[in-house]
């Protein structure tokens, strides 16, 4: 059944107005899926993958639902939300390193947090335990408080408890760009680790690094200042992109797999418009090499090869009859 | 990333930092009056402390009654007598506007003292670092736990004539831990950054550098640390004046307080001494928490109310 | 954890030295000699003053070089002699001190702890409910902003002058009539002479824990693991307890901060009520140019908030984790 995004929008509210940081975003995912949600910072990926899980005080719902296993997700709704957090839809936050509260030992904070959401620490030890160890940590590491551990096991002891009831959907925000290249690999493979044994049905990879998409994601979704840009196989998106965005970004990549950092994206000249009053047409327009006169109005983000959508004016004609994803 | 980041403050909800990076560039400045300008707290907070300036400046203007004159005593507050006379016949009113200024004269300098030697001694502590900061810090904590009032009290004790200046300038010397503390700290986190580390490469002497680089990145912060310590140096002032201590010769709030609690004025009923000028007490440094609130919401994004 | 107890230990020896050398050289550098003072209280007979007066600079030690001066100083601080107080002559200063200091504490440490707990109850709940903030903080910064000395006397005017009501006697430690013993008048006299000294300690301390708090829990609320937290669901409960829990560490620093202040409100309070505490022993020994008590009388508060301090820092440790896993894990 897996996770549906129709129509999505998301904004934040500032004393300057209302900023659109997910604009109309319409996509899914399947069972057992990996996507790999990627852009540039600001682009909304992060303002996407929270809304889902927890919206901010600062955070509006404008329009859209959204569908986990065929049940209505009520994202804007923080209370309601509440059953459907940990159990059904889980987040490894930005933060792993600082998500643990300091003055808590790590088994303790897991149990008291079970314990409120009306499931047995006991009981729950055991698989505990063996998840643990399944992540290359001790057992003991329960009795520890977040000082004593490294940034390395913080990681991985957050997305321990993040996936501990199993949950359908699991959103990993920015989880490599903390570490270094071996851990990155490392947390990679606890990724497609946790996918094979069905700690997670659904995964949605929120990253800017393009590396860690190529090495765990099936599909990869594109955002660019608020909206889609571009949607495909994972191996589609890195070696035959369509959107001149796209292009772009993995033209930037020295080499794919090869950790790259903050200024990876640097090969691209000019700035992602301002989300507080957009402007009409593509988004991407002054950025963009082949930019022409049609760009002035909004490509609509359409199928133009089975399994391919993309928003650009350039592959417009082409679309296939059915759109949408 | 680097050149990359635009709307990333609407997304994360501000940078953290923006304190501290207040004053560069003019786009900045303008975004902090506007929010300034819309920041009731701070406008509130401001506006009774200003209040209470023009009153202190202007006051003697509407003095009918000079201090020093006798009329009958034990008048409550009527028109010809704003606030009442004391025990002794004497203006109230005419005595609150000269303890009014005496008060915010010695709190001002006070305030100002403290700030500059928490600052100085900050700046040095948290740029030099090693063992002069450790030195420094000790000597901070030292301060810090000695009782102040207790120990202005030992001070004032000994001396046997203390003028408004005198008591101010002792204010300042026992007052400037909190500024050094707040400002130390601030110092530690802004020689981490890239533009200090250059102005260090370029073999600018540090003098310079704390004068040129740091100063000027931290004025919202050291704006915030001076309402402070004025707030805090006039609640010292009236404690001292109010035990005795303060200036042997002249007036202030304290001292009003002091005269009517020494003349009875409890069990004579005569609130209109003692009122006024604690009432304004708590209204200044009241208005300038109020406004160190309000100016710390627009310096700080993360902060401000929607 | 006992390199930061120690640490803090050596700071407090130093603090305690500064202070007791302060002590000393402040009535040397000040002219007007305590000796002479304190002879021209006891009106001595014509012709045996200078006699007197060289017996007594031999007693006190004043013709001696100032180091050896210094030294007797320190040797008999060690000995528990802070000298004789020339108010109440000729009565050692100790136990002029011993007189008046379990009324400073009575009245100093129910009043801190109070304040401390009650106004972090009362901020912690402010915090993020904007009814009760909207009341609550103004009135804790207007309690914050007052001068204790005004504070003492409203109290005083409204519910033991006459302002509202005679409820409260408005001076002293207890009535004049009764003689001190443990029958139930004399309890009770003490307890109504103490309620609005305490409630003035108790009421600015308050404005100030219950902003404190209700800044560091909305701070708290803020921060990654309070936002980890709701993302898995944790109910408002759990929340606000951890967020509770770790606003409380900085609140404690703030305690042991704020005892130099407290104990500066509690000399004013005390001359306000007449309240035979220290606060009003020391105002006495300045108005009476009892030179020996000052100074004996701020060693022993300097002292005192000293030891304080250090029963905090051990309470800290036993609170925050972080302070006993230390360094030593990572």
């Amino acid at each position: 059944m897996g996770l549906t995004v129709d129509h999505l929008q998301v904004c934040y509210r500032t004393l300057r107005g209302d900023v659109k940081a997910v604009d109309d975003v319409t996509f899914s995912i399947e069972d057992r899926e990996i996507m790999g949600l990627a852009g540039e910072s600001g682009c909304g990926k992060s303002t996407l993958g929270n809304s889902l899980v927890r919206m901010d005080v600062r955070m509006r719902q404008l329009g859209g639902h959204v569908e986990l296993d065929g049940k209505e997700l009520p994202i804007s709704d923080s209370r309601a939300m509440r059953d459907f957090r940990f159990k059904e839809i889980s987040i490894v936050p930005q933060y792993a390193m600082s998500a643990l509260n300091p003055t808590r030992r790590v088994g303790r904070m897991v149990a008291e947090l079970l314990k409120a959401r009306g499931f047995d620490y006991k009981s729950a030890l055991p698989e505990l335990e063996r998840r643990v160890k399944l992540v290359g940590l001790d057992a003991d590491i329960l009795k520890r408080y977040p000082i004593e551990l490294s940034g390395g096991m913080k990681q991985r002891v957050v997305m321990v408890i993040s996936t501990l009831l199993n949950p359908s959907l699991l959103i990993a925000d920015e989880i490599t760009s903390a570490l270094d290249v071996s851990t990155q690999r490392a947390v990679g493979e606890m990724l497609l680790e946790f996918r094979d044994r069905n700690f997670v049905k659904t995964t949605m990879v929120i990253t800017h690094d393009l590396s860690i998409l190529a090495q765990v994601a099936d599909t990869i979704l594109v955002m660019y200042a608020g909206k889609l840009a571009e949607k495909a196989k994972a191996d589609v998106v890195i070696n035959n992109p369509l959107h001149p965005y796209t292009q772009l970004l993995i033209s930037s990549l020295p080499d794919v797999g090869i950790r790259h950092d903050e200024h990876t994206l640097v090969g691209i000249p000019g700035r992602p418009p301002p989300l507080l009053n957009p402007p009409v047409g593509c988004r991407f327009r002054d950025r963009c090499p082949f930019a022409f006169d049609r760009c002035t109005d909004e490509p609509p983000f359409v199928e133009v090869k089975p399994g391919h959508s993309v928003a650009c004016w350039l592959h417009a004609d082409g679309a296939l009859p059915s759109g949408g994803v | 990333m680097t050149v990359l980041k635009t709307d990333e403050a609407a997304e994360k909800a501000g940078a953290p930092d923006a304190a501290v990076s207040a004053g560069s560039g003019k786009p900045r400045r303008f975004e902090f009056l506007y929010f300034a300008l819309r920041n009731k707290k701070l406008l509130l907070g401001l506006s009774v402390v200003v209040l209470f300036v023009l009153f202190a400046v202007f006051g003697p203007l509407f003095v009918q009654h000079p201090m020093l004159n006798y009329y009958i005593p034990f008048r409550p507050p009527s028109s010809s007598f704003w606030f009442g006379t004391n025990y002794f016949g004497q203006d109230v009113f005419s005595e609150f506007v000269s303890g009014l200024r005496e008060s915010l004269l010695v709190g001002l300098l006070g305030g100002c003292g403290a700030t500059v030697i928490g600052m100085t001694l900050g700046f040095v502590s948290g740029y030099k670092g090693g063992l002069i900061d450790e030195a420094l810090n000790v000597l901070c904590n030292i301060f810090l736990t000695m009782p102040v009032l207790v120990l202005l009290i030992l001070v004032a004790g000994f001396l046997h004539h203390t003028s408004g200046l005198i008591e101010g300038i002792l204010i300042a010397c026992t007052t400037w831990t909190w500024s050094m503390r707040a400002i130390r700290a601030q110092t530690f986190s802004l020689v981490s950054r890239d533009f200090v580390g250059l102005a260090r490469l370029s073999g600018e002497k540090s003098r310079q550098i704390i004068m040129r680089e740091i100063a000027p990145n931290m004025s919202s912060y050291l704006l915030l640390v001076f309402i402070l310590s004025f707030g805090g140096a006039i609640l010292t002032a009236a404690s001292l004046d109010y035990l005795g201590l303060g200036p042997t010769n002249g007036m202030s709030l304290g001292i009003m307080m002091q005269q009517a609690s020494d003349w009875n004025s409890l069990q004579l009923h005569l609130w209109w001494w003692f009122v006024p000028p604690g009432a304004a007490i708590t209204c200044i440094v009241g208005g300038l928490y109020l406004a160190n609130v309000g100016l710390d919401e627009v310096f700080n994004p993360k902060l401000r109310e929607l | 954890m006992r390199r930061y107890l120690v640490r803090k230990l050596i700071i407090y020896i130093l603090t305690f030295f500064v202070a007791a050398t302060i002590d000393w050289i402040l009535p040397r550098l000040v002219s007007g000699n305590p000796i002479s003072i304190l002879l021209s209280k006891m009106s001595l007979q014509p012709g045996t003053y200078n006699a007197t007066y060289k017996l007594y600079m031999n007693a006190f030690g004043f013709n001696r070089p100032w180091w050896k001066q210094y030294l007797t100083f320190w040797t008999a601080l060690f000995h528990g002699n802070l000298g004789i107080s020339i108010y109440q002559f000729p009565k050692p200063v100790t136990s002029v001190i011993a007189d008046y200091v379990l009324f400073t504490l009575a009245l100093l440490i129910p009043a801190i702890l109070l304040a401390y707990f009650a106004g972090n109850r009362v901020g912690a709940m402010a915090a993020r409910r904007k009814l009760l903030d909207n009341s609550v903080l103004p009135v804790s910064y207007l309690l914050t902003a007052t001068a204790y000395p005004w504070l003492a006397l409203l109290l005083a005017f409204l519910f033991a002058a006459g302002g509202i009501g005679h409820f409260f006697p408005i001076s002293g430690g207890f009535s004049y009539g009764l003689l001190p013993s443990w029958n139930w008048t004399f309890i009770w006299s003490l307890v109504t002479h103490w309620f609005l000294p305490f409630l003035t300690l108790f009421l600015v301390a308050f404005g100030g824990w219950a902003i404190g708090m209700r800044n560091l829990i909305i701070y708290e609320l803020e921060s990654d693991y309070t936002h980890y937290l709701e993302a898995l669901g944790a109910p408002t409960r759990l929340v606000r307890r951890y967020a509770y829990r770790n606003a409380v560490l900085p609140q404690l620093t703030g305690l042991a901060l704020s005892l130099g202040m407290v104990v500066g409100g509690a000399v004013v309070t005390e001359v306000t009520f007449a309240y035979p505490g220290l606060g009003y022993l020391v105002f006495q020994a300045v108005g009476n140019n009892d030179y020996f008590l000052l100074q004996g009388i701020f060693l022993f508060i300097i002292a005192g908030v000293l030891i304080a301090n250090f029963v905090i820092d051990i309470v800290y440790v036993i609170v925050d984790p972080r302070t006993r896993v230390g360094i030593s894990g990572a």
